[in-house]
């Protein structure tokens, strides 16, 4: 009888502990595999950045951010968020490709979107981060310094097509690859003006993966990147080894014809534009 | 060409000059079965007595060798490699670990050591497992629980070409309850010449074989045999290929209780379960011209086990055999590119595939009267691949998107063969089906590189099961003095796996020319007959002569690759007392019906000498069995259709083989 009190005591003890826990796991899921940038303050809100790997780099990166409320220590559930990187360069200003930002589907204070930074920041030349929000129709405003290195691989191309546009081709996916068939999405943006890179609908990207370092040898059963409904290019990409793979690419307007790039054959190893992915 | 046809007719006329006389003689095969006593031992009767098994086995008509350099050649029968044969060793499926073939079964077995090599050709192979093309069963020596005691015998043998040096022994004792039998040997060579002393880089190779058997009798009838085979193979070259191997280690075990029973219908009743692990790494390290750096290793674990009764009822004599075995072989592939940075390059070349097999094998030879038999098998078994690899699935479905992580097949057979004797002749008629999977390379392949044709090879799970339909006769005569016997066999296969080249798809290994997939012709057919004749010339002189001739070719009627062209072996045998000497002359047609899809190319047609003299001291128990000889006397330049890349074969050759025996 005394013990099957003890065991009682001790599962109301467990029932009890889980439930005061409640709270802070609700945090810890809307922050799942998530790890903050940084945090951009003013006045009344603090905005945390965040992504998966805690890091901004060059090329493409997926962002979220949660704001909170200063004096209520609250997260803002209910924000209308929008952003505007830009590159300060010795010269002049110029933007680059972005999302817009959307609450996140599933969660309750968080909001993401994506930022392509197509050049890295250097000694003299950096990058900053507006946010805009308002709440509840009041807004608010926000303008930091953002730090974006170099990325390892090469994950971003800007280039001028033989249509003289200037075009942003930017890898999203595989964020980890593996030997297999793996989805691969891009996204593609015209430069309109130093300001606005919008999306180009109904090109075509093809790929064509190869090894460097073994002889340039391809892989079979790629499909080359075409658009989907969320506007972004999907394709398949496939990796038959671990290593360093090069993957070149040919971007093809909507009538196909090749505006920059390349076919890989013996005597053109490499495409002017390409991706690098190493496993 | 002109001493071929030579050799035709000699042999024709000596067919129809002795066909006329009578009385039985027994043809020598190369099967031979000792029993009891003290071990008559079958090396002991080689021309070489320490030659290599492949060696040996080659003077079979069925068999013939692919060469890749020194040592460990892959037997082929009735012109079929390893994916369409069976070899086991005493009933036990073992699987080579290496995805280039560098390391065939029959290496793991030493002439010293071997009582019997049991080639069967065609369906009638099917006892351990399903085959297309025959089977060979490689028995050890068992002192059989005779009344010998202790015995011993040490093995010496000395090649000039390559420095070829070998050394062994064998420890037996036995009594009537109890034996205990152990073979050792030790093999090491240089790089050896070619005719015309040009030396063959890279042919060099250093082994040793133990192996030990035990068997006790706890009850009249009633045995268990415990035994073990550890082979270690360091340091074999391979000329023709573009890698040597640094480790070639197999550790073969099993356990075998055996019943013979006292009833009237069941004769013996044996059941075995083994173990076998294969372990193989292939070597670039000391090629001068390398690429790329690759590690490629491999492994191939195998657990089995067989329950196998004999018995007889009137005229019946029948066989059944239960046998199942649980294969997993796994090969990697990492390269090791020139910036020391970057990752390294990795990929399975077999991903880590399960095949468990069990399978029922049903026998019976029914006797009609002393003349009449009727030999009839069927076989049914259930075949199931897994690959166990995640990442190596995710590979292959770069290839085939709908693999599936398993697949099941039934493998049937069946044969029956009519034979009759009478008056000095014997005739066979045979039939045959026959089914077999495909290999773990075929099905689960990921760009093995085939040196041969220079194309990466990708396997396709999705091979329908090869099929075999077979015919096959032989006619014999044997008297007194001549024995003679010509025995043909046809083999219509369906859906012969074959690699197609993939015009879309890009090679892998750096100099390759494509990628060819894994695919099946709708039928090729094979044809093999060969001709045996033995004449006893004068008491001591016999004059022995193979004559093999065979065709393949696809339903395109192209020619199939590694198919042996017009072949002879012509030996007179000097037997006096103690003393034999033999001279033989061993030749090859040329290779005119080549395949180049495959990367075969015209081989030129050769002849070589040999000859060699042994004598056998024997001084009370103790024997001194002393043989030297020569081979290719002449020194010729030759390579076969089988020496892949056309390597050419050993120039001459001296040897000596000394067998002490207590």
């Amino acid at each position: 009888m005394k013990t099957l009190r003890i065991v009682s005591l001790a599962l109301l003890a467990i029932f009890a502990s889980c439930s005061s826990d409640n709270d802070e796991t609700v945090t810890i899921n809307e922050l799942d595999g998530l790890t903050k940038i940084q945090e951009i303050t003013n006045d009344t809100h603090v905005i945390e950045l965040y992504s998966a790997s805690g890091v901004l780099q060059q090329g493409h990166n997926a962002i979220s951010l949660r704001i909170k409320n200063k004096t209520t220590n609250e997260y803002e559930k209910n924000a209308t968020v929008s952003w505007a990187p830009l590159m300060h360069m010795m010269s002049m200003q110029h933007a680059c490709p972005y999302s817009a930002v959307t609450k996140t589907s599933g969660k309750e204070t968080l909001y993401n979107g994506y930022i392509v930074f197509q050049m890295a920041q250097n000694d003299t030349e950096y990058w900053s981060l507006k946010i805009n929000y308002s709440i509840n129709g009041t807004a608010y405003s926000v303008d930091e310094t953002i730090s974006v290195p170099a990325s390892a691989k090469r994950r971003v191309t800007s280039f001028t097509g033989t249509d003289g546009t200037k075009y942003v081709l930017a890898l999203i996916e595989p964020t980890s690859p593996k030997v297999a068939v793996n989805d691969i999405k891009m996204g593609v943006f015209k430069m309109e003006n130093m300001m606005n890179f919008p999306i180009v609908n109904n090109y075509t990207v093809k790929i064509d993966p190869r090894m460097p370092s073994m002889g340039n040898h391809g892989s079979p059963n790629n499909v080359n990147l075409t658009q989907s409904t969320d506007l972004l290019y999907n394709g398949k990409l496939s990796l038959t080894m671990t290593g360093y793979w090069k993957i070149n690419l040919q971007l093809l307007n909507s009538v196909n014809e090749v505006l920059k790039g390349e076919e890989i054959t013996d005597t053109t190893t490499a495409s002017s534009i390409y991706f690098e992915v190493e496993f | 060409m002109k001493k071929l046809i030579f050799h035709i007719i000699l042999m024709l006329t000596s067919v129809i000059l002795t066909a006329q006389e009578k009385d039985s003689l027994k043809t020598t095969s190369l099967n031979e079965v000792i029993v009891i006593g003290k071990k008559t031992e079958l090396h002991q009767k080689q021309a070489k007595p320490l030659t290599s098994i492949d060696d040996y086995l080659q003077q079979s008509n069925k068999i013939t060798m692919i060469k890749r350099g020194g040592y460990a050649w892959e037997p082929v029968i009735n012109n079929m490699a390893t994916e369409r044969t069976l070899v086991t060793i005493e009933g036990m499926r073992i699987f080579g670990a290496c995805t280039d073939k560098m390391d065939p079964i029959t290496s793991y077995v030493e002439i010293s050591n071997l009582s019997e090599a049991n080639v069967t050709s065609g369906q009638q192979g099917t006892c351990h497992g399903a085959t297309i093309g025959g089977a060979i069963d490689l028995k050890r020596n068992r002192s059989n629980f005779s009344e010998t005691g202790w015995n011993g015998a040490l093995h010496s043998g000395y090649e000039t070409n390559g420095n070829y040096k070998i050394i062994g022994t064998a420890i037996n004792y036995s009594k009537t309850k109890f034996y205990l039998d152990t073979d050792f040997m030790y093999r090491d060579a240089d790089n050896y010449k070619a005719g015309n002393n040009e030396e063959v880089a890279f042919s060099q190779f250093r082994k040793f074989n133990i192996s030990g058997t035990s068997g006790f009798q706890w009850d009249k009838n009633k045995l268990v045999e415990a035994s073990i085979i550890y082979d270690k193979a360091t340091d074999v070259g391979y000329p023709a290929l573009p890698m040597d191997v640094s480790l070639a280690e197999a550790l073969i075990t099993s356990l075998k209780v055996e019943y013979k029973p006292v009833s009237k219908h069941f004769k013996n009743w044996e059941t075995k379960l083994y173990y076998n692990a294969i372990t193989h790494k292939m070597d670039d390290t000391k090629r001068p011209f390398v690429p790329i750096h690759m590690d490629m290793p491999g492994w191939s674990d195998t657990f089995g086990g067989y329950s196998k009764i004999i018995g007889t009822y009137k005229k019946h004599h029948f066989q059944a055999n239960l046998n199942s075995f649980y294969n997993r072989s796994k090969a990697e592939m990492t390269m090791y590119p020139s910036d020391p940075n970057e990752n390294l390059m990795f990929m399975y070349t077999w991903p880590d595939v399960r095949t468990f097999y069990t399978g029922l094998f049903l026998e019976d030879r029914y006797e009609f009267n002393c003349h009449t038999a009727l030999h009839v098998n069927a076989s049914i078994g259930n075949h199931n691949n897994e690959v166990a690899s995640e990442f190596g699935l995710q590979s292959i479905q770069i290839f085939y998107p709908n693999v599936a992580k398993s697949t099941n097949r039934i493998l049937k057979s069946t044969a029956a063969s009519l034979a009759y004797t009478k008056n000095n002749f014997d005739y066979v008629f045979g039939l045959g089906y026959g089914e077999r999977a495909p290999s773990v390379s075929e099905g689960y392949g990921f760009y093995l590189f085939n040196s041969f044709d220079r194309y990466d090879y990708i396997g396709n799970p999705h091979l329908k099961n090869e099929k075999s339909f077979e015919m096959n006769a032989s006619f014999g005569y044997k008297n007194k003095k001549f024995s003679s016997k010509i025995a043909g066999s046809y083999f219509h296969i369906s859906d012969y796996i074959v690699g197609k080249v993939n015009p879309d798809a890009l090679p892998m290994t750096i100099g390759a020319s494509g990628i060819k997939e894994y695919t099946a012709l709708s039928y090729a057919e094979i044809f093999n007959l060969d001709v045996t004749a033995e004449y006893q010339l004068l008491n001591s002189l016999k004059w022995k002569n193979q004559l093999v001739y065979s065709l393949g070719n696809d339903n395109n009627k192209e020619n199939l690759p590694f198919i042996s062209p017009f072949r002879y072996t012509s030996t007179l045998a000097y037997k006096y007392n103690s003393f034999t000497a033999e001279f033989s002359v061993q030749g090859n047609a040329q290779q005119n019906q080549f395949a180049p899809k495959y990367g075969e190319d015209n081989t030129p047609g050769y002849a070589i000498l040999n000859c060699n003299a042994g004598y056998i001291f024997r001084l009370e128990k103790t024997k001194l069995n002393a043989r030297m000889g020569m081979e290719n006397i002449l020194d010729t330049k030759y390579s076969t259709f089988a020496d892949w890349n056309n390597i050419p074969r050993r120039g001459r050759n001296v040897f000596l083989n000394v067998t002490f025996s207590l």
